[in-house]
């Protein structure tokens, strides 16, 4: 395909904004999510949809010091046999943060994740073949004096 | 291992001549413990030590962002580097140690002190400059970048001593001093007409926009601190107390003053004063 | 592309792993201040391995901080070996191993 080859071998930013000016790639394109990637975030927005509330403990901010660095962590290891757990920020474009697939390692993963503005985030565990999740809104401010 | 560091900062004290000669102003200690009560009592959930945290203790859901951030503190590479800077010898083979009569552990919380010979405040960082120059080099920018490094590995080196900064009793001039930065610290100023008072003693725990306001006792356990919104931008994080006072010194638009000249100097001496009795806690993180 | 930190820690048979991997982490949506696109550049994929097995495979999004931080548990003990792997939208690829205390 024309666009992907394009973005291949389109290697200086300059290159990227000279596309941009003429109109060739839009800022979806340019954020280059992989289609792969996209794919797994649609199937994950699904999958939480229609999932079971969760049990495990989800730990995330009422209110986000500092949206850059928002920490979520999520210990799932009172259920057995967790193989993955992902994180969705409803309101982003493409909402999953990250996929964690576990073959081994206890189902727990704890990491910092980037909002840019308020949004309801979901944490979804699959466990034993069935997905369980927990919603927690986290807000975003804009810093006062302090900041 | 904390436990040794506080009997060795005790006994480096009672045998220090500071501790022998000088008394506490006792109109110092009045304040002293009034500002103390004053917070104690209004938060009556913190204790003492607790106040080191800052807005922390004020709210759990901070507390935990603060200790989700603590279990990897995105400074340790800079704290290395300030350890290095601090051991490394200058061109005429001295190193900063060689500056100070204290071990290097108990150099934080000696400071900021009365200089009677110079009739000023004497400031940790400071020293560190009037280090460099009496030894040949070049001088240092202060507030950040490299200075804030070493002062902030001395600090870290510092957790567990206790600040106790005196004023000694009858010393005139130093009371002075001590009464200039209380009236800094009490003063309107700015477009905001506001005191650091205002937000930090009266407004402590209360929220300005999205920010909550951090309690004034406390506040010098943890300088050098590392700010995420002074990593944001540009810079790599890291500031002084007076960095700090100069920023909040613009946040109520008022005019700041340049670091290490009398104003900053005796505020420092006054604000460091209040948390007598506490510990540093070491470099930490804030917003 | 950048230095990784990793510290594993065992204690009553879990190996906490905690690592932070230095990445600008760009979504690809930000603006230099000439007003130009600042391309993508982002993990997008990490593992974990220990003792030579691989127990944790991520797909990673644009929506993690720069220089992400990361903490897995892993059953294990001291002495085993806890390797980190990550590969990012350019190619670029960074690994780092130690062994847990």
């Amino acid at each position: 395909m024309k666009r992907r080859l394009f973005l291949k071998s389109a290697m200086a930013s300059s290159a990227v904004a000279t596309a941009v000016g003429a109109g060739l790639l839009t800022p979806k394109i340019i954020f280059a999510a992989s289609d792969s990637f996209k794919a797994t975030s649609d199937a994950t927005v699904s999958a939480a949809s229609a999932a079971a509330k969760g049990t495990f403990k989800f730990k995330a901010p009422k209110i986000a010091e500092n949206g850059a660095v928002v920490p979520v962590s999520v210990d799932a290891t009172n259920l057995n046999d967790v193989t993955n757990i992902s994180f969705l920020v409803q309101t982003n474009n493409t909402p999953l943060a990250g996929s964690f697939n576990f073959a081994g390692a206890l189902g727990f993963v704890s990491t910092r994740i980037k909002m840019g503005k308020t949004s309801p985030v979901t944490a979804v565990v699959t466990s034993g073949g069935s997905v369980s999740a927990i919603t927690s809104e986290i807000k975003v401010t804009v810093g006062g004096c302090g900041g | 291992m904390k436990k040794i560091t506080i009997t060795m900062a005790i006994a480096a004290m009672l045998s220090s001549t500071v501790a022998l000669s000088a008394q506490q102003s006792s109109a110092v200690q009045a304040d002293i413990d009034a500002y103390q009560a004053y917070f104690l009592d209004r938060f009556s959930n913190v204790s003492l030590q607790g106040f080191s945290k800052g807005p922390y203790a004020m709210s759990d859901d901070k507390m935990m962002q603060f200790e989700a951030v603590m279990e990897m503190p995105p400074f340790e590479d800079l704290l290395e580097k300030g350890g290095e800077l601090w051991e490394k010898p200058f061109a005429n083979g001295n190193t900063f140690s060689s500056c100070f009569e204290e071990e290097p552990f108990l150099i934080r919380a000696a400071y900021p002190r009365w200089n009677a010979a110079k009739g000023k405040v004497d400031t940790l960082e400071q020293a560190l400059v009037d280090c460099l120059v009496s030894n040949g080099e070049k001088k240092w920018g202060t507030g950040k970048g490299k200075h804030a490094w070493v002062a902030a590995h001395l600090t870290t080196l510092g957790e567990g001593t206790f600040i106790n900064v005196i004023v000694p009793e009858g010393d005139e001039a130093a009371l002075a001093a001590y009464n200039d930065g209380k009236r800094f610290y009490y003063a309107k100023r700015g477009q905001l007409n506001l005191s650091c008072a205002n937000c930090h003693v009266g407004g402590a725990g209360m929220r300005a926009r999205g920010n909550t306001l951090s309690p004034g006792l406390g506040q010098t356990t943890h300088f050098p601190v590392w700010r995420g919104k002074w990593a944001k931008s540009k810079g790599d994080g890291f500031g002084t107390i007076q960095r700090r006072y100069g920023g909040c010194n613009k946040q109520v638009r008022a005019k700041p003053f340049k670091r290490h000249k009398s104003q900053y100097d005796n505020l420092e001496f006054f604000h460091t004063a209040m948390s007598n009795g506490m510990e540093i806690t070491g470099t930490e993180y804030r917003e | 592309m950048g230095k990784i930190k990793l510290k594993p820690k065992a204690k009553k048979g879990v190996i906490k792993v905690k690592a932070l991997v230095k990445h600008p982490m760009e979504t690809g949506l930000r603006k230099d201040k000439k007003g130009n696109p600042i391309p993508a550049n982002h993990i997008d994929h990490l593992t974990i391995t220990h003792n030579g097995n691989k127990v944790v495979d991520a797909d990673i999004g644009a929506a993690v901080s720069k220089d992400p931080y990361f903490q897995f548990q892993v059953p294990g003990a001291k002495g085993d070996e806890i390797t980190l792997a990550y590969k990012d939208n350019n190619g670029g690829t960074g690994s780092a191993t130690a062994k847990s205390k």
